[in-house]
């Protein structure tokens, strides 16, 4: 499979759990686990275009598949806007649930590039932060749709 | 020799929008948590945890999981004796406090569900993880105290060999204080000719729920054993390791790399810390232990859970003249590290901002066979805040006083400050009057009061309610004295560090152990201002005993107030080293040179260096004054004189389906003081999270146990924490008195949100509902609930029981009961 632009092959044992296979094969640590029942959606990845919660799927279902991370989500040292509105308007506090979070995020914008705050909150439900209470992670989004205006100190 | 246009940007950094120096890590994945460090040979653990609440174990079978692939070792009480260690508390709240022995795995009796009874070692997690499905433990059931009021009855022993549950009672009287006058004689007073409300609230069991699972990592390869952990305390954890095992504390190091958020529940010395430690050194191997969320909800340290008794006597105009608490606070089944002193942390604020002559605080702490319980954001203060702000609401309401307007009668005036409470503590500086009105103003409080009326008058089935709670909170843990005189193990000072380098640049140590709370980034700002220095010239460096080796960590909205205040002390000393170094090189007299934005000048010229260039030259020491060491590096050890007092009201609005028993939260204003600002982004960072905290007590989360002693929110399915679904932008704004226990003129604002909110919330609800005949609902505010108290309109009392979790009985959802737990 390809993961963040990377061509990896690997025997795994069939019960491996793509994140584990992310974090304990490749090293890919940024994506994180935050629960074991699916909920928290701290290991959200995109696969195939499309978020999935990496804890949910099976390393063997990602086979000949495409992959990215957040380790994968910037360009070089360009950061990639939503990552950028995350810094910007402090949507990250101790920032566990933030690979997930912005990952949930970019899949949000990409299917509703210019969401309401209710779409914003109703898109995000899966994922679960301690830290912010949300507004910041909401205005973040809302920034990198280009709906709001950031500023950069 | 630099001239004036070659001075750095020098405009202040303090009060500036910062965004995180943390947070270019944190955002593209080169994190570094304590459970993606892998070493070479590391072998894993996994526990084997008792599903019984109380019980005798009879008999453990390893052998079947000693066989099986790849695994090194199965472990038990037995098979590990003394090495295993003890956990401590450290802070036992009277002389003859009851405290269980706490081994990190329990021998022959198990005391609550989810207690380790046997350790696999393995070489892969799976592995592990496999092989403890594989220990065989026979159990022989006990009787388990669960029902807080029950175990204080002793009716059912938590630990049968201490003959009693009840560990200790902890009492604070105004009048032997010399602090105020006879409660009791207040409130007999009030009986005959005044007003006495009387009520009792639940503070239900809460879980921190941290994002980030606790793991440990520990490598005994080197001279000097190396603890990674997620905590909140490396430095009282090393301390403790090398109190309760043997190990000398210089040959422990511990690290607290990135940590995942803690809210008090890393504030702990965990049995599967103790548990890694011991198997390291015992195999001289690394390993590993990371727990799953599940494991995480029923072993890591829940909080509150406590029934608050409560008097309030007051004159017929709401003048208040006495108020005393009864509290009984569930310990759960072991004295954790600072798990009885958290109520107390409370007993100073019951009085809260009002000028009660008459005070007292009864505390009795009780065993149980649930987890245990500790610190969580807030401890202590919560509860207290919740308990005076519903009684003064409730007092308003009988005398039929606008809630406002009673809590000015009787609040401390701000040409009051500074003012010694009845609790005997001396608030510094606030202004009540500031921040209320601002609240009021964004609030639009006089047209929500009308709708409220508008609709009550035209029997709307929607409700709207008003909630107040105009808060203070004693934080910034703690002058040493007064933990001394609480009997507490240590003291609450810290430290910090400031190293010149050679290149300009400037590392700064301290002591505190950040998890979220952007202290790279204030501390940045605070150093920079005061060395003038540039912003990315500061490196803040925390959370390893060998490069941080005093301090004492992250906890109770501290680390501004006191880690800050160490660090303003610091430079105050390079700067005073420096100044001869400059004198010297400029052919000065000491007295005339002067320090401002990083230039240090000779009065009344031009001349004058920077910083870092005295920097440069101390580091070749080529031509110093005589006799004068050759470094600007300082240490401070800051302890404070006082606590401080943030305070600032909250209102919130909140619509009551009447019919349903649904809420939906309309508006929420706070304007917090919390003195001044170092960094307002991270502010309203911290105040919004833990409003949304606070908001959950209120609303949606519980830690339930079913008839057996089972938590049955064991799992993020079952425990509800709020998601962005379920939240709203929060309406802040400050005042500002600026705290003078502190140079930088600061409050902690870690709790503040989650301290403030609560009582606003379920205030809203009551508020609703009350002239329905509701005066209580019991949090969280579920709409089964609220319904329930509408209609038996009533006290809404009735607490979660295991059953009323629908998965687990589905054909009875939600039957009454009182106490969810052996009810």
């Amino acid at each position: 499979m390809m993961v963040d632009g990377a061509k990896v092959a690997d025997d795994v044992e069939p019960r491996t759990l793509l994140v584990q296979y992310l974090r304990e094969k490749l090293g890919k640590t940024g994506t994180v686990v935050g629960c074991d029942t699916s909920n928290c959606g701290a290991c959200t990845v995109h696969m195939d275009g499309t978020s999935v919660k990496s804890c949910n799927v099976l390393a063997v279902q990602a086979d000949g598949g495409e992959v990215t991370t957040i380790e994968g989500l910037a360009n070089g040292s360009e950061l990639h806007p939503v990552q950028e509105a995350f810094r910007d308007c402090h949507g990250l506090q101790c920032g566990y649930c933030t690979p997930g979070m912005i990952m949930q995020s970019v899949a949000l914008l990409e299917e509703n590039p210019k969401p309401t705050e209710a779409e914003i909150r109703e898109g995000l439900e899966g994922n679960l932060c301690r830290c912010t209470g949300y507004q910041n992670i909401v205005r973040a989004v809302k920034q990198a749709s280009g709906q709001t205006e950031g500023v950069t100190a | 020799m630099t001239t004036l246009d070659d001075r750095p940007d020098v405009a202040p950094e303090i009060g500036r929008d910062r965004r995180r120096k943390e947070d270019q890590r944190l955002i593209t994945g080169r994190t570094r948590w304590t459970d993606n460090i892998t070493l070479p040979g590391m072998l894993h653990l996994a526990m084997v945890r008792s599903p019984f609440a109380h019980a005798t174990i009879t008999a453990i079978d390893t052998t079947q999981a000693k066989a099986a692939t790849n695994v090194v070792g199965v472990f038990t009480a037995a098979d590990l004796g003394e090495s295993q260690g003890v956990l401590i508390n450290a802070w036992a709240i009277t002389e003859d406090q009851v405290t269980p022995t706490h081994l990190p795995m329990a021998g022959e009796r198990v005391s609550f569900a989810g207690e380790i009874v046997a350790v696999v070692v393995a070489r892969t997690q799976a592995e592990a993880r496999d092989a403890a499905e594989l220990v065989d433990v026979d159990y022989e059931e006990l009787p388990a105290a669960l029902d807080l009021k029950k175990a204080a009855a002793d009716e059912v022993l938590a630990h049968p060999e201490l003959g009693t549950n009840k560990s200790a009672f902890w009492q604070f009287d105004s009048e032997g204080a010399g602090t105020g006058g006879n409660v009791d004689a207040a409130i007999e007073k009030a009986r005959t000719d005044g007003v006495v409300i009387e009520r009792e609230f639940r503070q239900q069991r809460l879980i921190p729920a941290f994002m980030e699972p606790r793991s440990t990592v520990v490598d005994p390869t080197g001279e000097q054993v190396t603890m990674w952990s997620a905590t909140q305390i490396p430095h009282i954890l090393r301390f403790a390791l090398a109190a309760t095992t043997g190990m000398p504390e210089s040959k422990i190091r511990v690290i607290a790399p990135d940590v995942g958020g803690g809210f008090g529940g890393k504030l702990q010395t965990t049995p599967e810390e103790w548990l890694t430690f011991c198997l390291a050194n015992r195999l001289g191997k690394p390993v590993k232990y990371t727990e799953t969320r599940s494991e995480s909800l029923v072993s890591a340290h829940h909080g509150r859970d406590q029934w608050q008794k409560l008097t309030l006597a007051a004159e017929k105009d709401g003048t208040v003249t006495g108020l005393k608490v009864d509290l009984l606070a569930d310990l759960g089944s072991y004295v954790s590290l600072v798990g009885g002193g958290v109520p107390v942390l409370g007993a100073f604020m019951f009085n809260a901002i009002y000028k009660f002559p008459a005070y007292q605080f009864n505390c009795q702490t009780v065993l149980t066979n649930k987890t245990w319980t500790d610190a969580y954001r807030g401890a202590g203060r919560p509860e207290a805040t919740y308990g005076i702000e519903r009684m003064m609401s409730e007092l308003a309401a009988e005398i039929g006083m606008d809630p406002i307007e009673l809590r000015e009668k009787n609040w401390i005036k701000h040409e009051e400050f500074p003012f010694t409470t009845v609790a005997g503590l001396e608030y510094d500086t606030g202004n009540y009057e500031a921040a209320t009105k601002r609240a009021l103003e964004m609030f639009g409080y006089d047209e929500l009061r009308a709708e409220q009326k508008q609709r009550r008058d035209a029997g709307d089935k929607i409700q709207l309610g008003i909630g107040i709670s105009t808060f203070t909170e004693m934080c910034g843990l703690a002058p040493s004295r007064v933990l001394g005189s609480l009997n507490y193990g240590a003291g609450g000072w810290e430290s910090a560090t400031v190293r010149m380098l050679a290149t300009g640049k400037v590392e700064v140590v301290t002591g505190a152990s950040a998890h979220g709370q952007g202290h790279e980034t204030a501390f940045s700002q605070i150093v920079a201002d005061r060395l003038g220095v540039a912003f990315e010239d500061v490196e803040v460096l925390h959370g390893d005993t060998q490069i941080a080796s005093k301090g004492l960590d992250t906890y109770g909205s501290r680390s501004l107030v006191v880690g800050g205040e160490a660090l303003v002390k610091a430079t105050d000393k390079v700067v005073e080293k420096a100044k001869p170094v400059a004198a010297h090189l400029l052919e000065a007299s000491v007295d005339d040179i002067e320090f401002s934005g990083g230039r240090f000048s000779v009065k009344g010229t031009d001349q004058g260096l920077a910083i870092g260039e005295i920097a440069a030259a101390v580091f070749t020491a080529h031509n110093l004054p005589d006799g004068m060491e050759p470094s600007l590096d300082s240490e401070a050890t800051f302890d404070p004189v006082n606590f401080n007092y943030p305070h600032g009201t909250h209102l919130c609005a909140m619509e009551v389906d009447t019919e349903t028993g649904a809420v939906k939260m309309r508006k929420y204003v706070c304007v917090d003081d919390i003195g001044n600002v170092i960094n307002p982004l991270i502010v309203s960072g911290q105040v919004q999270g833990g409003l949304v905290q606070g908001i959950a007590q209120a609303l949606w989360e519980e830690a339930v146990y079913d008839d057996a002693g089972t938590l049955v929110s064991g799992s993020f399915v079952d425990y509800l924490l709020p998601t962005s679904a379920d939240t709203m932008n929060y309406e802040i704004d400050h005042t500002t008195t600026p705290s003078i226990t502190n140079t930088l003129g600061t409050k902690g604002v870690g709790e503040a949100g989650t301290i403030a909110s609560t009582p606003a919330v379920v205030g809203s609800v009551v508020d609703a509902i009350r002239h329905l005949g509701v005066n209580d609902i019991q949090m969280p505010c579920t709409p089964e609930r609220v319904w329930k108290a509408i209609q038996g309109a009533g006290r809404g009392g009735d607490s979660t029981e295991g059953a009323a979790m629908p998965h687990f009985d589905t054909d009875q959802p939600g039957t009454d009961s009182t106490e969810g737990a052996g009810a």
